[in-house]
């Protein structure tokens, strides 16, 4: 059995989404290759090849795979698709966007954000918004799957370099473009990988207020996010969402701010180590999941928190 | 241009979900059903090209158990202006629905189809993705923008780190994110001239497909729950709590 896992990378290092994501592929039994893709990444190439479990990194050497369009990755991993059983990636918007395209040219189904490995063909997800847990089989033989990063620790990146083989793209379609990015300028962590976020909801009012947030997140090295009723709102943009339907995350400490505690938004921080709610309606099921709870208008409170910090 | 529109059938996003007791999954019997919200953001995206001028024809296919009429009758009350029913009592998987959907394709030959980006029963986040490598066809997922232009079409995509924009050749496959659009409700005019619109029967037989399930769900179980914690009383008792007891700060 060999399992090849996708290693995203960015600004020279390789994602912390994928070395939790290939913890996963860790636990299934036989060796793990890696797929690195894009020119001029010595670094990230480097630190990939001491990823603890890996023991082969391919490397597509190619500057039209810098920026990374699901027609033509799907096209690289299969055309070495004969010599893998699995094949992973982190469930970030990249491995989203990739493996489902790979699994229908393969003809399986794919598993969707697995938490768990149970054995060579069992696996657990979550359905329903996280409402519910799903053991499921699958009876394909290759297998394709996604990993939530939050349900698996980081591999560490200590271990002897593994061997590097370069390889090429070859009947790459061109029927898709790369015309640019629009990334959230942020001196702030990102949420994925944040041990501290702290996060705003409807009870924010505006997209001004979350200043407020801004400074405490200063003080404590935390990342910003938000409830998907605040994006709705328009106060901030979507990638500050925690959600079902945004991103999830586990961070040491959640800090929920005017936020009533929505099933969706649940979904997405309920595995946080320690949850901190602020709102002023004692009501709110937000409280039933947090640690501390502070009922109390979050007007008066960020700036005394900032204070007290 | 023929635009084509996946709806799917799911539990209302307001319902509470119940696990049935013997784990084999979730309570269905007698709960509301609503048209799957990311797949409303599409017919509501594909509405808006016809409105524009930018397409001729709306077609809204669902495939499940009778009850989907209901599904694409809402598209059809929406705006939608034809519906195709593949009729199966199987719950398919994705990559069985892609491969239904990828026919329909051949004999419609859309020239954008628009789905939602994931439903949200079973959470996979699949189906556009598969269809467009059944089809050859380029895709736009996580769309918070389309714009066509000739026969391009240029996609915003929400991505972790912000919005990425590429340009695909038509025909392509666009998934909706939340904010591509706000989707309207019908009207009763709408839904009442909706009842002459024509959905069109048919089964996976009829597209030779076989929709065997590959996945089997060994079980299904609640989430674990969290324990409620303490109320703190002000902001300096919890500062406390979460340097000496907690230890996060």
């Amino acid at each position: 059995m060999t399992s090849l896992f996708y290693i995203e990378h960015a600004n020279g290092k390789v994602s912390d989404q994928s070395l939790k994501a290939i913890t996963a592929a860790s636990q299934i039994e036989g060796d793990v290759h890696g797929l690195i893709v894009g020119s001029n990444i010595d670094e990230a190439v480097a630190e990939a090849s001491k990823i603890n479990g890996l023991s082969k990194l391919l490397h597509l050497d190619d500057a039209a795979f810098d920026n990374v369009l699901a027609e033509k990755l799907t096209q690289v991993i299969f055309n070495i698709a004969g010599d893998y059983d699995y094949f992973l990636a982190a469930a970030t918007t990249t491995g989203k966007n990739v493996m489902p395209r790979l699994a229908a040219k393969l003809d399986v189904s794919q598993i969707s954000e697995i938490v768990a490995v149970e054995s060579a063909d069992t696996f657990i997800r979550t359905i329903y918004a996280g409402n519910a847990i799903a053991t499921v089989q699958t009876s394909d033989a290759k297998k394709v799957l996604t990993v939530r990063p939050t349900a698996f620790k980081a591999a560490t990146t200590d271990s002897a370099e593994c061997e590097v083989a370069k390889i090429n793209a070859e009947n790459i379609p061109s029927i898709s473009e790369f015309v640019g990015e629009e990334l959230t300028k942020s001196d702030r962590p990102e949420l994925t990988s944040a041990k501290t976020i702290i996060s705003g909801g409807r009870g924010m009012q505006n997209g001004e207020n979350f200043e407020l947030l801004d400074k405490v997140a200063e003080k404590l090295g935390a990342a910003v996010g938000a409830s998907r009723a605040a994006v709705d709102a328009g106060f901030v943009p979507n990638d500050y969402q925690v959600g079902q339907t945004g991103k999830v995350v586990a961070p040491e400490l959640y800090i929920a701010v005017g936020i009533s505690g929505a099933i969706q938004h649940l979904a997405g921080m309920k595995d946080s180590k320690i949850i901190v709610a602020i709102n002023k309606d004692e009501e709110a099921p937000i409280f039933d999941v947090a640690d501390y709870g502070l009922v109390a208008d979050l007007f008066q409170v960020l700036p005394e928190l900032e204070q007290a910090l | 241009m023929k635009i084509l529109v996946p709806v799917k059938r799911v539990i209302d996003p307001y319902v509470n979900i119940r696990v049935k007791s013997d784990q084999t999954g979730v309570e269905t019997e007698n709960v509301k059903m609503s048209m799957n919200p990311f797949c409303e953001i599409a017919v509501e995206e594909a509405i808006r090209l016809k409105e524009a001028g930018k397409a001729e024809e709306i077609i809204a296919v669902s495939i499940g158990n009778q009850s989907c009429q209901e599904t694409i009758r809402t598209a059809l009350a929406m705006g939608a202006d034809r519906g195709i029913h593949v009729l199966t009592e199987e719950k398919v998987e994705p990559i069985s629905i892609a491969k239904i959907l990828a026919k329909i394709c051949e004999s419609e030959s859309p020239g954008l189809v628009i789905s939602g980006k994931q439903a949200i029963d079973g959470d996979n986040n699949q189906t556009g993705q598969m269809l467009a490598a059944l089809t050859d066809m380029p895709q736009g997922t996580f769309a918070s923008k389309v714009e066509i232009d000739g026969d391009k079409v240029k996609v915003t995509r929400e991505i972790d780190g912000g919005l990425q924009t590429v340009n695909l050749n038509m025909p392509a496959i666009i998934t909706t994110d939340l904010r591509l659009n706000e989707p309207r409700y019908a009207s009763l005019p709408n839904i009442m001239k909706a009842k002459k619109k024509p959905i069109d029967q048919k089964s996976p037989e009829d597209y030779r497909v076989d929709v065997t399930p590959r996945v089997s769900i060994l079980k299904v179980i609640e989430p674990p729950k969290r324990q409620a914690g303490i109320k703190v009383e002000n902001v300096g008792d919890l500062v406390e709590k979460l340097k000496n007891e907690a230890g996060v700060i």
